[in-house]
């Protein structure tokens, strides 16, 4: 690519690096995709373009390591294109993207066509998670030795539970051969059968069948228990209930491969969204009590939880507008992940630093990158953020094909200014 | 024994004494989508002028005109004769133009979906909008989209506020008020819509509440309904003034939710026997359709010095009638701006 030769300096801004936790105004130099140099009054060279990051803050871009694209079978809903630009307006430069497509990404051909799709269309780095069994179907694992080779990322059964013990028990142990990582949603699905929300008491008034913070607990227990077992690294993925905590906090102090990640929502919304029978704050899983969601807010502080993702899962109008219980889980989130989350650090609910690590060192940690971090050497993927200035965000203006965010009208703080890849300006809020 | 459900026009009626008669109820909403769409005030005025309606149930005044040049238009995705005609009737001695539309769940599997069908039912500018449907919050999505009033005739397992309206009728008329009642709710909760509606219109008119009901048809979280929760009918029925029996499918009795159908009938159905146990003269109602042998024994239901139950019927063409007056009240639709 002939984005190699770029040179810039990005120039005054505030250097946020979570992964030192270093906070200070310098400049940045970027030649070949590379920072090159970090440090105060860098100077320009003749061929340099300068950008002024005066007043901004300067962050690594946000690697989401839990992003559903349309693409391939349901490209109305989203293509890599569409959701590369939306991840680009997000500040997200790394999106890992979801196996459960039509077909489902259980081949090494398929994983091969995500990740050409990727690079020649979304922008941003497109890294596929491919299927833990074929098909999804919980019983037969994929080729998870050539699916990694073939650069599949980590193996996940989308929102599709394994639920034959053995199954996943041979699944983590089998990837451990290759240190893959499998990313599991701890739910048991006989006890969250028929479930729109969270059980619980607004639940039963508004007559709409729960599903309970057991279900998560359940098959996290065994999902410890199961990584444990095997050596295995396991991610949980996506929770929401402050009873999962519980199964996580022992298996980490016991030594245990075990990571969680939570979807930006279960982290600033809680169960009363739904009130008045809004499909748009429909998610799976549930947005539970507020006591929940503190506790996973405190989690993210302690450790438990690693990682902050978007669980962008676009849904057009003919999915959502329907009564509630007919209506499809989920909602657009690249494009409120960075905003949102630094509602946390604006609320005085978490620290800033830890905020930013969830969203870029610590996913680039798991993943084996060298990106997410601001330092000499490292990839480019950089975001310019005006953290403070309040904005209202509104659904008209996402770029994601799919406008069903929870978020619409909401003021926020932490509008993406800029959005650089490998060096390449992929968003610029002033264009 | 107090007389059941006996029709008394001493302040009301056309031909009662009309100083004293209440007027026409006044409603904040204009939409009826679930009592806590009401204040007391609300709900005692729409109570009290139901009364004024009991000549046109009874077929005494053949016909009334409050309602002429308006439509009506009842829109049922679940079968219910009862209700669906039951609106129809009121809304025709009210000199409305009634339409029923009973849309065919399987036409929705065709792809229409609530919200085409309420863009459609839009565009033909109705006063007046009844749904019934199976999902909860089916008539709140519809009230977003139309221009009239709607009101909701029972939505999955959240409301079905006409039904509570005509039950506290039915209460006041037997026992000549609903404050300071015992009023005992059995059966299926879980599922219920009708003890929603109950529990919070009941509660809201200063009755005691009892839910009865096997743990498994007990909702999360009901303990904080303002209801006290029995899961033996025996000590729950005890002191009740009246006892309302919820209908129970009977898919749910097969093991999934309890285990048979003469087990269920055995702890939680209402014979002679338990009805003894409230220890007073108490009544007995039923919201309908009955499983007769599975929640109530016939000999109960048909008992006319204890059953409410076809008293509830006729009491609920008046109350609806009172609830169409007062939201129409809110404005005839113009239709949609040109």
């Amino acid at each position: 690519m002939t984005r190699a030769m770029t040179r810039l300096l990005i120039a005054g801004a505030r250097v946020l690096d979570p992964a030192t936790r270093a906070d200070r105004v310098a400049d940045v130099a970027v030649e070949g995709g590379l920072i090159a140099k970090i440090g105060p009054s860098l100077k320009a060279g003749a061929e340099t373009t300068v950008i002024d990051g005066a007043g901004l803050a300067l962050i690594p871009g946000l690697i989401d390591m839990r992003v559903s694209v349309g693409e391939p079978g349901a490209e109305h809903r989203e293509t890599l294109k569409s959701a590369g630009r939306a991840a680009a307006a997000g500040g997200v430069t790394t999106m890992v993207v979801m196996p459960d497509t039509n077909p489902v990404i259980d081949d090494v051909s398929l994983v091969d066509f995500i990740k050409r799709r990727g690079a020649e269309r979304a922008g941003v780095h497109v890294l596929p998670a491919a299927a833990m069994t074929k098909k999804l179907d919980g019983l037969m694992m994929t080729e998870m030795g050539l699916l990694t080779e073939a650069g599949a990322v980590l193996f996940s059964n989308g929102h599709a539970p394994v639920v034959d013990s053995r199954v996943l028990r041979r699944a983590l142990s089998y990837a451990s051969a290759f240190g893959a990582l499998v990313a599991h949603r701890p739910e048991d699905p006989h006890l969250a059968k028929g479930g729109v929300m969270h059980e619980g008491e607004l639940g039963a008034r508004l007559g709409l069948p729960g599903i309970p913070a057991a279900a998560e607990r359940i098959f996290a227990e065994r999902d410890a228990a199961l990584a444990e077992l095997t050596g295995g690294r396991l991610l949980l993925d996506m929770i929401s209930a402050a009873a999962t905590l519980g199964p996580i906090r022992r298996a980490k102090a016991a030594g245990v491969a075990l990571h969680a990640s939570v979807s930006v929502h279960h982290l600033t919304l809680n169960e009363l969204e739904v009130t008045d029978y809004r499909t748009f704050a429909k998610l799976s899983p549930p947005l539970r009590s507020e006591d929940d969601r503190r506790a996973l807010v405190a989690a993210l502080a302690d450790g438990a939880i690693d990682v902050i993702v978007s669980g962008h899962d676009p849904r057009p109008p003919e999915e959502k507008r329907l009564p509630f219980d007919e209506a499809a889980f989920g909602a657009s989130a690249l494009e409120t992940l960075l905003p949102a989350a630094l509602s946390l650090h604006h609320n005085g609910e978490a620290d800033l630093m830890d905020v930013l690590a969830a969203l870029t060192c610590r996913p680039a940690a798991l993943l084996k990158l060298p990106h997410g971090r601001i330092a000499e050497g490292a990839p480019a993927d950089l975001v310019l953020v005006d953290l403070d200035a309040p904005f209202q965000f509104a659904a008209d203006t996402m770029k994601s094909k799919c406008r069903n965010t929870p978020y619409d009208g909401r003021l926020m703080q932490g509008r993406v200014q800029r959005t650089l890849v490998s060096g390449v300006t992929v968003f610029d809020a002033a264009a | 024994m107090p007389q059941a459900g006996r029709f008394t026009h001493e302040n009301g009626g056309p031909q009662g004494g009309i100083e004293h008669a209440p007027g026409p109820a006044r409603l904040r909403h204009r939409h009826l989508l679930a009592i806590e769409d009401l204040s007391r005030a609300e709900a005692e005025a729409l109570i009290g002028r139901a009364r004024f309606f009991f000549p046109y149930v009874e077929g005494r005044v053949k016909k009334g005109d409050m309602l002429r040049g308006r439509t009506l238009i009842n829109l049922f995705f679940e079968n219910s004769t009862r209700t669906q005609s039951s609106f129809e009737l009121a809304g025709k001695r009210m000199g409305a133009d009634v339409v029923n539309m009973s849309v065919n769940p399987s036409s929705v599997a065709q792809g229409e979906t609530l919200m085409d069908t309420a863009a459609t039912l839009n565009a033909m500018a109705p006063d007046l909008l009844v749904v019934r449907h199976g999902s909860s919050g089916a008539a709140h999505l519809l009230a977003r989209k139309v221009d009239c009033s709607v009101i909701n005739a029972g939505d999955g397992t959240h409301e079905h506020p006409t039904q509570a309206l005509l039950d506290a009728l039915t209460i006041r008329e037997a026992l000549g008020r609903v404050e300071g009642l015992t009023v005992a709710i059995c059966g299926d909760v879980l599922h219920s819509r009708v003890a929603r509606s109950n529990v919070a219109l009941l509660t809201l008119l200063g009755a005691r509440v009892r839910l009865v009901a096997p743990p498994t048809l007990l909702p999360a979280g009901v303990r904080h309904w303002g209801a006290d929760v029995f899961t033996d009918m025996k000590t729950g029925l005890v002191g009740a003034d009246v006892v309302m029996m919820l209908r129970i499918q009977l898919e749910r009795m097969q093991g999934g939710f309890v285990p048979s159908q003469r087990e269920y009938f055995w702890h939680y159905g209402l014979d002679a026997e338990k009805l003894a146990l409230t220890g007073r003269p108490s009544l007995v109602m039923h919201p309908g359709p009955m499983n007769r042998g599975v929640e109530i024994d016939s000999a109960v239901a048909d008992d006319r010095a204890v059953s409410l139950i076809e008293k509830q019927v006729r009491m609920g063409v008046a109350l609806r009638m009172a609830v169409l007056e007062a939201l129409a009240a809110h404005g005839s639709n113009e239709g949609p701006a040109p």
